[in-house]
C-alpha cells in the first residue's frame, strides 16, 4: 500500500502532469481517463461519498419532482403514474385556500427578511464602534447565544412568556394570548426571529469590517471625518460586497419561510394568518396523503424561489458587478 | 447631528497636525454614549430572557407567575426539576438524541473534510462540475414530497439512519471548510510533503488534519447543534414514539396544550395553580434540553469568528 502510495504521488508533480497531458493530447480519451484516475484517485475517493449523498438525497428527490406533473401510484412511487400536465397547479390555483396561504407566505418572509436582514448590519456597525477588545467580544458571545437554541425551545419560551396575565410579556398584554390573535403572529414571528440571530448573522459582516485598512480611517480623520462619517465613509462602503451577495441569496427565499417555527407557533386561533405554503404543503401531504398534489405546490415554492434568485443576481451583476453564479 | 463639522473647522487650520484629531469633539462624545446606550440596550435584551428562564426554574412556581422574579431566584425550589428528572419520555429522547447527535456529527466530519478537501486542490480539474453540482442543490430542491417518498422507498422511515444518513453532507459546510483549506493550508507545504514522497492521503492525514483543528471543531460544532435542535425529521419521518428524538418529546411536553392555553386565561384557583406548576416543568426541561450546548459553548465560542469569517470571506 505504501509502496503504491509513493509511485503515484511522485508521478504526482503538477508541471510534469500537465507536460504528460500536453504531450498526451493525441491519445485517447481513454487513456488520458486512466492517467487521470492514476494521479487522482486518491482524491476521488476523498469525494466520492459525499457526491453519492448529494446524487441520493438531492438529485433523486429533484427527479422525483415530476410526481408533480403525474397521478400518485403506490405501485410506482416516486417516478409517478399517469401524466396529467398542470393538473395539480391549476387544482392550487384554484384552491379557496390559496390566495390566503399565498399572502400569510409572503407577509411573514418579507417582513422577517428585511428585518433580519438589516438589524445585524446595524448592529455589526454598532459593536465595529466598540474600541476594547474585551467589551467587543463579551458583546458578541451575548448576542450569539440565542442562535444555539432549538425552535422548539424557543417556541415555547414564547409560549410561556406569553401566558395571559402570568407571563413574562403576557401580564401586559389584558387576558387573551397574543399567541392566538392572528394579527400578532407576524410581528411576533419576525420579532423572535431577529432576537435569535441578529447577532450571529453579524459575524460576517464583522468579518468584513476587520479587513479595513486602520489608514484608511486616520486619512479619513485627517481629511476630518467625525465617528458617524467614518461609518458612512469608510464602514459602509466597505461591507457593501457583502451587503449585496447576502442579499442575492436572501432573494432567493422570498417564498422560503422556515416550515418548523411556524408550524410550531401555529394554533387553531391563528391559523388564518400562520398557514403558509410549506405548513400547507406538509398537511396535505403527509397528513393526508395527497402526495401529487403536494409535491405541485412544493415545485410551485421552489421555482418561485428559485426565480427570485436568479433576478435578483441578474440586476446585482448588471449594478454592482457582484454575484453569485 | 453633525460632528464632522467641528473637527473640519479645527483640522482646516493645521490639516496635518495630529493632535487635532486625538482630541474627540463633543459630536463624537455624544455619539459614543448614544452607541454604548445602545448596545447596553441590546445585550440587555437579548440576555434577560435567557437569564430569566435559568432563574424561574429555581424559583416558587407562584413567585413566578405573580411577577416577583425579576432579577435572582426567588423562594428557591428545585420540584420543577425532580418532576422533569422523573420523566422517562425525557431520558428516552435525551439517550435517542445524543445517540444520533453522536454518530450523525461523526459521519458528517468523514463524509465532508475530506470532500473539501479534494475539491480545495486546484489540479484536481473536475472540481468545477462537482462544485456546480453540489451548489446547484443549495438553491433547488426537489421538495417535502420527494424526500418523504425516497425515505419510504430506501426503508429510512421509523428509522434511526434517517436522522443520519440524508443530512450526512451539507454543501454549506463543505464550501465553509474548503475556503479554510484553500486559505490556511500554504501550496508550499503540498510541495513539500510531495517531495518526501507523501501521497493525498499522506499529506491530507499527516499534515493537513493536524493544522485543521479550529476548522474541524466549527464544522463539527454546526452539525452538532444541527443534529440537537432537529425537529423536522422526527415529525416527518418517526412515527414510534420509542425512537423519537429529545426536540419532538420536548414539542409534546411543552407544546401539547398551547392550544388550549391561548384558548381563554385560567379562571379557578386550582387550574391556575397547575398551570404555575407546570410552567416551572417547562423551564426545568428547557434548561435540562439545552445543557449540553450550554457546556461546550464557552469552550467553542473563541473558534467562531476565526472559522465563521474564513468561510465568510472567501464563501
Amino acid at each position: 500500500m505504501v509502496a503504491t502510495d509513493k509511485k503515484v504521488a511522485m508521478n504526482a508533480g503538477p508541471v510534469d502532469v500537465r507536460g504528460n497531458i500536453e504531450a498526451r493530447k493525441h491519445e485517447s480519451i481513454f487513456r488520458r481517463l486512466a492517467i487521470h484516475f492514476k494521479l487522482y484517485w486518491q482524491l476521488w475517493v476523498f469525494v466520492i461519498p459525499s457526491i453519492a449523498f448529494v446524487l441520493v438525497f438531492a438529485y433523486v428527490p429533484m427527479y422525483g419532482v415530476q410526481l408533480a406533473f403525474r397521478d400518485y401510484d403506490i405501485t410506482t412511487g416516486l417516478t409517478g403514474g399517469k401524466a396529467v400536465g398542470f393538473r395539480y397547479f391549476q387544482q392550487f390555483f384554484n384552491d379557496p385556500m390559496f390566495k390566503e396561504i399565498l399572502t400569510n407566505t409572503v407577509r411573514i418572509s418579507l417582513w422577517t427578511l428585511v428585518m433580519g436582514f438589516i438589524a445585524p448590519i446595524v448592529l455589526a456597525l454598532l459593536i465595529n464602534q466598540i474600541g476594547s477588545s474585551n467589551v467587543k467580544s463579551f458583546v458578541q458571545t451575548i448576542t450569539y447565544m440565542p442562535h444555539f437554541i432549538s425552535t422548539v425551545v424557543i417556541v415555547s419560551m414564547l409560549n410561556i412568556f406569553f401566558t395571559p396575565g402570568s407571563g413574562l410579556l403576557g401580564r401586559f398584554f389584558g387576558k387573551t394570548s397574543l399567541l392566538g390573535d392572528p394579527n400578532a403572529f407576524t410581528p411576533i414571528y419576525w420579532i423572535s426571529e431577529v432576537w435569535q440571530h441578529v447577532g450571529w448573522n453579524c459575524i460576517i459582516y464583522l468579518a468584513a469590517l476587520s479587513s479595513v485598512d486602520v489608514a484608511l480611517y486616520e486619512a479619513a480623520k485627517i481629511d476630518g471625518a467625525g465617528r458617524l462619517s467614518l461609518i458612512r465613509y469608510v464602514d459602509i462602503p466597505t461591507i457593501l460586497p457583502t451587503v449585496g451577495i447576502l442579499l442575492i441569496l436572501q432573494m432567493g427565499s422570498v417564498l422560503g419561510v422556515g416550515f418548523e417555527k411556524v408550524w410550531l407557533m401555529q394554533n387553531t386561533l391563528n391559523i388564518t394568518a400562520s398557514e403558509v405554503i410549506s405548513t400547507y404543503t406538509y398537511r396535505i401531504g403527509i397528513l393526508d396523503n395527497q402526495f401529487s398534489y403536494s409535491t405541485a405546490i412544493g415545485l410551485f415554492n421552489s421555482v418561485v424561489n428559485f426565480f427570485f434568485l436568479m433576478l435578483a443576481n441578474f440586476i446585482s451583476k448588471k449594478v454592482s458587478d457582484s454575484s453569485i453564479f | 447631528m453633525s460632528p464632522a463639522r467641528p473637527a473640519a473647522a479645527a483640522i482646516g487650520d493645521a490639516p496635518w497636525n495630529k493632535h487635532v484629531q486625538q482630541t474627540k469633539t463633543l459630536g463624537d462624545w455624544a455619539v459614543d454614549v448614544i452607541i454604548f446606550l445602545v448596545l447596553a440596550l441590546i445585550v440587555v435584551l437579548v440576555l434577560y430572557p435567557l437569564w430569566f428562564v435559568v432563574i424561574a426554574s429555581f424559583s416558587s412556581p407562584t413567585a413566578v407567575s405573580t411577577g416577583q422574579v425579576t432579577l435572582l431566584p426567588k423562594g428557591v425550589s428545585l420540584e420543577g426539576y425532580r418532576k422533569v428528572l422523573e420523566d422517562q419520555r425525557i431520558w428516552l429522547g435525551y439517550r435517542n438524541t445524543i445517540v444520533y447527535t453522536i454518530l450523525g456529527t461523526a459521519v458528517n466530519l468523514i463524509v465532508t473534510i475530506p470532500s473539501a478537501f479534494a475539491l480545495s486542490r486546484k489540479e484536481f480539474k473536475p472540481r468545477r462540475v462537482i462544485m456546480f453540482l453540489f451548489t446547484f442543490t443549495m438553491f433547488f430542491s426537489g421538495g417535502m414530497i420527494p424526500s418523504y417518498l425516497l425515505m419510504k422507498s430506501l426503508n429510512l422511515l421509523n428509522s434511526m439512519w434517517v436522522f443520519i444518513l440524508p443530512g450526512a453532507f451539507s454543501v454549506y459546510n463543505m464550501i465553509i471548510a474548503r475556503s479554510f483549506f484553500e486559505s490556511s493550508i500554504p501550496e508550499e507545504l503540498h510541495d513539500a510533503a510531495r517531495v518526501d514522497g507523501e501521497s493525498y492521503f499522506g499529506f491530507f492525514f499527516r499534515i493537513v488534519i493536524p493544522l485543521s483543528g479550529a476548522i474541524i471543531a466549527v464544522i463539527g460544532l454546526y452539525y452538532f447543534v444541527g443534529h440537537w435542535n432537529d425537529y423536522f425529521t422526527g415529525l416527518i419521518y418517526i412515527r414510534n414514539q420509542n425512537q423519537q428524538p429529545l426536540q419532538n418529546v420536548l414539542q409534546m411536553i411543552l407544546l401539547a396544550n398551547q392550544a388550549n392555553q391561548s384558548g381563554g386565561a385560567a379562571t379557578s384557583m386550582a387550574t391556575m395553580t397547575s398551570q404555575n406548576f407546570a410552567d416551572q416543568i417547562k423551564f426545568g426541561i428547557i434548561i435540562v434540553s439545552t445543557l449540553p450546548l450550554l457546556v461546550i459553548y464557552p469552550f467553542i465560542q473563541k473558534y467562531f469568528n476565526k472559522g465563521v469569517m474564513i468561510g465568510a470571506i472567501k464563501g
